[in-house]
């Protein structure tokens, strides 16, 4: 079966300007691959800066003016062209956004949710999805800054199944909400998926990514490190990756450990770019040029000394 | 409803504050003028056809015998019987004086208020949703050449290409000069007002044009533009749906703010085009010494922008649906 | 990548800019005397080789008259602009550092003087000093320092919830030191860009007061004598008397205006996309 979405090597830059004037190109995005068929949730996890939203926005063909994409997507096989981005882009292509930031202050949420259409069908489609969702009828009457933030969430998912999405990108959808709700949310997720869709789930938060994902990728800064089942993360040795490993290590479950350092801005080193904070970095980590990505039997991975089971692959 | 008639109440009072803050301020610095009101040239000449009584009732008014506070005290009671005094100039109540001349410009004023606001409005809107392209530095090349000319030489031009180069339009005054006051038809009072108005309305919109575009720049970049485009709307539905519902509320704030522009901007266009407006008797009035009507116009006109305000401020309740629902109070 | 050419552009574009607009000032500042000489065998002249700008009734240079103008204008705008951005900085800071009555009788004085149209506000500072010289540099500084000062004061409230100033405050770091030392340098680019702002209005409301009368008095070569002079042969169809001096008006006042824009630009990297 031909996948929903398919990305293979994207880079996404950016032109900048820093004070005074000077101009550069700062790369957000290099060389992502990434899969999605019918029915499959997958989840994009990366902490926050490592351009997960940007992903998100290259797909919808939305990025910002001053940036360069490169590489091919493919939707349902076809390439997804800007054009073809455009005239998809919230029938079959749905965002679901972060928060209530993302719907207009001043317009009601009925209004919002229709597109501004006024006959009998949207209305009642409008209250279709509201309702599916278990928000009243007189929500519809609203502003956005009288909706709660669970509220909200429910009412940016509703604006997604309006008509029959084929794929939802869903940019981190949970933040400030308790477990209970985010749960709730993600199920919803999990039910838009299993009607056929298929979801793209960008978050940082890998425990809650493995509730709802079929296949994870793990990102840091702007690279895929490794791709992969999200049942692998019943245990660390299927973990090929040091950086997935140190992901699940820092899990609450897992003993909480935090990896010492921080993320670098991708395409500033050479090289790994985890290698400075890798546990098994080695000489020729931090020579190479930029690491290729190599097939597992069930996924992709970014390393020169990728590991299974405590030995080397 | 409640805390909505109290909040226009606040306003109210407040405005009321300024307003004699203005007549105070104003009083201040006339009567520390060296130049002295029954002196000057043109009030020398108004005290020459005046009977002796006048003049003595005058000097027991603006005298330099009496203190200022005693003096402004005297005027003030009487303002609030509605007394504003007699002009020197016009030798008519002040009150007169302003409403007749007030009349004359409101036509000037309004007009240019109205095409300023809905041009500008416009023209910013559509800068601020092509940023950086073409159109965007057309519009604000016009803007700041604009904010850059003088209304009254610009007012000198048009009255060179307009009235002496092409003789499409009269030179001046509000009416046909020596024609009956009866005889005076609507079409004259449009062709003498023509050329000021359009003068107030180009030097209008640059203002209100440039940050119009700011905002519109911003609600550009916010969210919801974004969320919008992601939905699949685009183009005109996205600035006409969410572009003008978000710049509406400065837009107001604008509109509103604008109306002491207009007003500055008449002063010096009426004088240009001898338009016998408010402006022009603002700047007779200074000229000629008559301090009890320029008083009187600078209290007026600060009313005018006062007023202006408010009306801004009430109509922020009425279109922002976060006041309107009570969820904050201003 | 790096790319410094749009820096060297816009260092290029200033120190034309700078030059060309300080050259009209000390050209304008030498041709005063000039400026006022007449000669009736010359009189009425329309542009030509010799006088580009063409002679008045009086056979006057225009060009020169121009010059002596704008150069009167600079200097006025630019007196008038300092002092007036100074009042903004005092009053800002005030506002901002002296607690809440400060800031109410301040903000309400704001209130008081934006209230008053411009032109009539300017007038009656003008008419209280007397007019003249005097007159129109108190009048244009003092209703101009509004907008500034509340820029002023919004910097400094954003600035005193920075850390190491709230740390100085705990620290007993006195009030006027932490201005001083901590708030002010902050300021700098910012009040800068803001001074060059109002240089452009400066000189214009110079020239609407002038016109009006209420400024310079009639022997000077100010532009808004000039251009009102023109107003009474302008039926007569001396064009030249108007467009000119008024057409250089407009490019000093507009190359001032973006002066100051550009260095704003320059000071902040968020608007830096356009």
């Amino acid at each position: 079966m031909i996948p929903i979405l398919e990305i293979e090597e994207l880079s996404v830059s950016f032109t900048q300007y820093e004070r005074g004037l000077r101009k550069r190109q700062l790369s957000v995005i290099r060389d992502l691959s990434l899969t999605i068929g019918r029915g499959q949730v997958v989840a994009v996890v990366g902490a926050s800066g490592s351009g997960k939203s940007l992903l998100a926005h290259g797909i919808l063909g939305l990025l910002p003016y001053n940036s360069h994409m490169e590489g091919t997507i493919r939707y349902k096989g076809q390439p997804l062209t800007p054009e073809r981005a455009k005239a998809l882009r919230g029938r079959e292509l749905v965002l679901v956004p972060q928060g209530v930031t993302y719907l207009d202050p001043l317009m009601q949420v009925g209004a919002q949710i229709r597109r501004g259409r006024k006959d009998e069908a949207s209305r009642k489609n409008c209250r279709r999805v509201l309702d599916r969702y278990g928000l009243a009828p007189e929500t519809e009457r609203l502003y956005p800054f009288e909706l709660s933030g669970g509220m909200a969430r429910r009412v940016l998912i509703s604006t997604a199944v309006l008509e029959r999405p084929q794929l939802v990108i869903a940019d981190e959808p949970t933040p400030g909400l308790d477990a209970g709700a985010a749960g709730r949310i993600l199920g919803h997720f999990r039910e838009i998926a299993d009607e056929g869709a298929g979801v793209l789930f960008i978050t940082h938060d890998l425990e809650l990514a493995l509730t709802v994902a079929d296949r994870v990728a793990v990102f840091y800064a702007g690279e895929t490190m490794e791709e992969l089942p999200a049942a692998n993360f019943e245990e660390a040795d299927r973990l090929r990756h040091p950086y997935t490993r140190a992901l699940w290590h820092a899990m609450p479950a897992h003993g909480f450990a935090a990896l010492p350092g921080s993320q670098p801005l991708a395409g500033e080193a050479e090289g790994c770019l985890f290698a400075p904070r890798c546990p098994r970095c080695r000489e020729s980590c931090r020579e190479a040029g930029s690491i290729p990505l190599r097939r597992t039997e069930d996924g992709t991975v970014r390393c020169l000394y990728p590991q299974e089971g405590g030995k080397d692959l | 409803m409640k805390h909505r008639a109290g909040f226009a109440g606040k306003k109210l009072l407040r405005m009321a504050l300024l307003l004699l803050g203005v007549s105070i301020a104003a009083f201040a610095l006339m009567s520390v003028s060296p130049l002295d009101p029954l002196q000057t040239n043109v009030g020398q000449a108004a005290l020459g056809s005046m009977s002796p009584e006048q003049i003595e009732q005058l000097e027991a008014y603006w005298g330099v015998d009496t203190p200022p506070v005693e003096r402004y005290l005297g005027w003030l009671t009487d303002v609030l019987q509605g007394d504003m005094g007699t002009s020197l100039l016009y030798r008519q109540p002040v009150e007169q004086v302003i409403g007749q001349r007030l009349s004359n410009s409101l036509w000037l004023l309004a007009s240019a208020w109205v095409l300023s606001g809905i041009l500008g409005l416009a023209l910013g809107v559509v800068a601020g949703a092509v940023r950086g392209r073409l159109p965007d530095k057309l519009i604000r090349g016009y803007c700041l050449l604009i904010s850059g000319t003088p209304a009254f030489w610009l007012a000198l031009l048009l009255l060179l290409v307009f009235s002496v180069w092409l003789g499409l339009l009269p030179i001046g005054f509000s009416v046909p000069i020596g024609m009956d006051g009866d005889s005076v038809t609507l079409l004259h009072r449009l062709r003498h007002a023509f050329l000021p108005a359009l003068t107030l309305s180009i030097t209008g919109i640059a203002n209100i044009a440039l940050h119009t575009r700011e905002k519109m720049a911003d609600v550009m970049e916010s969210d919801y533009i974004l969320f919008a485009r992601a939905r699949g709307e685009d183009g005109r539905s996205l600035v006409l749906r969410h572009g003008l519902r978000n710049v509406a509320l400065p837009a107001v704030t604008l509109q509103f703010a604008s109306v002491s522009e207009i007003f500055g901007g008449s002063v010096l266009v009426e004088q240009v085009f001898s338009y016998p407006g408010l402006g022009q008797a603002a700047v007779s009035a200074g000229l000629g010494g008559d301090m009890p009507l320029l008083l009187g116009i600078t209290v007026v006109s600060a009313a005018i922008v006062f007023g202006g305000n408010l009306i801004a401020d009430l109509l922020y309740g009425v279109i922002d649906p976060k006041i309107r629902r009570g969820a904050v109070r201003k | 990548m790096r790319e410094s050419s749009g820096r060297r552009r816009a260092l290029i574009w200033f120190a034309a800019a700078g030059v060309l607009l300080a050259a009209v000032t000390v050209a304008g500042l030498l041709l005063t005397e000039q400026a006022m000489v007449s000669d009736f065998s010359r009189k009425d002249l329309a542009p030509c080789f010799r006088y580009p700008f063409g002679t008045d009734w009086m056979g006057r240079d225009m060009f020169v008259r121009t010059l002596a103008g704008l150069s009167l204008s600079i200097r006025i705008g630019a007196l008038a602009a300092a002092v007036g951005a100074l009042v903004a900085l005092a009053l800002g800071v005030a506002s901002a550092t002296l607690g809440r009555k400060t800031d109410a009788v301040i903000s309400w004085i704001i209130d008081l003087v934006m209230g008053i149209p411009h032109i009539l506000l300017v007038m009656l500072i003008s008419i209280a000093c007397g007019k003249g010289f005097f007159g129109v540099v108190a009048g244009v500084a003092l209703s101009h320092w509004t907008s500034l000062a509340r820029v002023v004061r919004g910097e400094i409230l954003q600035l005193r919830q920075a850390p190491y100033l709230l740390a100085a405050e705990k620290l007993g770091v006195s009030r006027w030191r932490r201005v001083r030392r901590h708030m002010l340098p902050h300021l700098l680019p910012q009040f800068l860009a803001g001074l060059i702002l109002l240089f452009p209005h400066a000189i214009l409301h110079e020239a609407a007061i002038t016109f009006l009368g209420f400024g310079l008095p009639p022997e000077q070569p100010a532009i808004g004598i000039i251009l009102s002079e023109s107003m009474r042969y302008l039926t007569t169809g001396k064009w030249w008397l108007a467009l000119f001096p008024g057409l250089s008006l407009v490019a000093v006042v507009v190359l001032f205006a973006s002066l100051g824009e550009r260095l704003r630009r320059l000071l902040s990297p968020a608007s830096a996309h356009e």
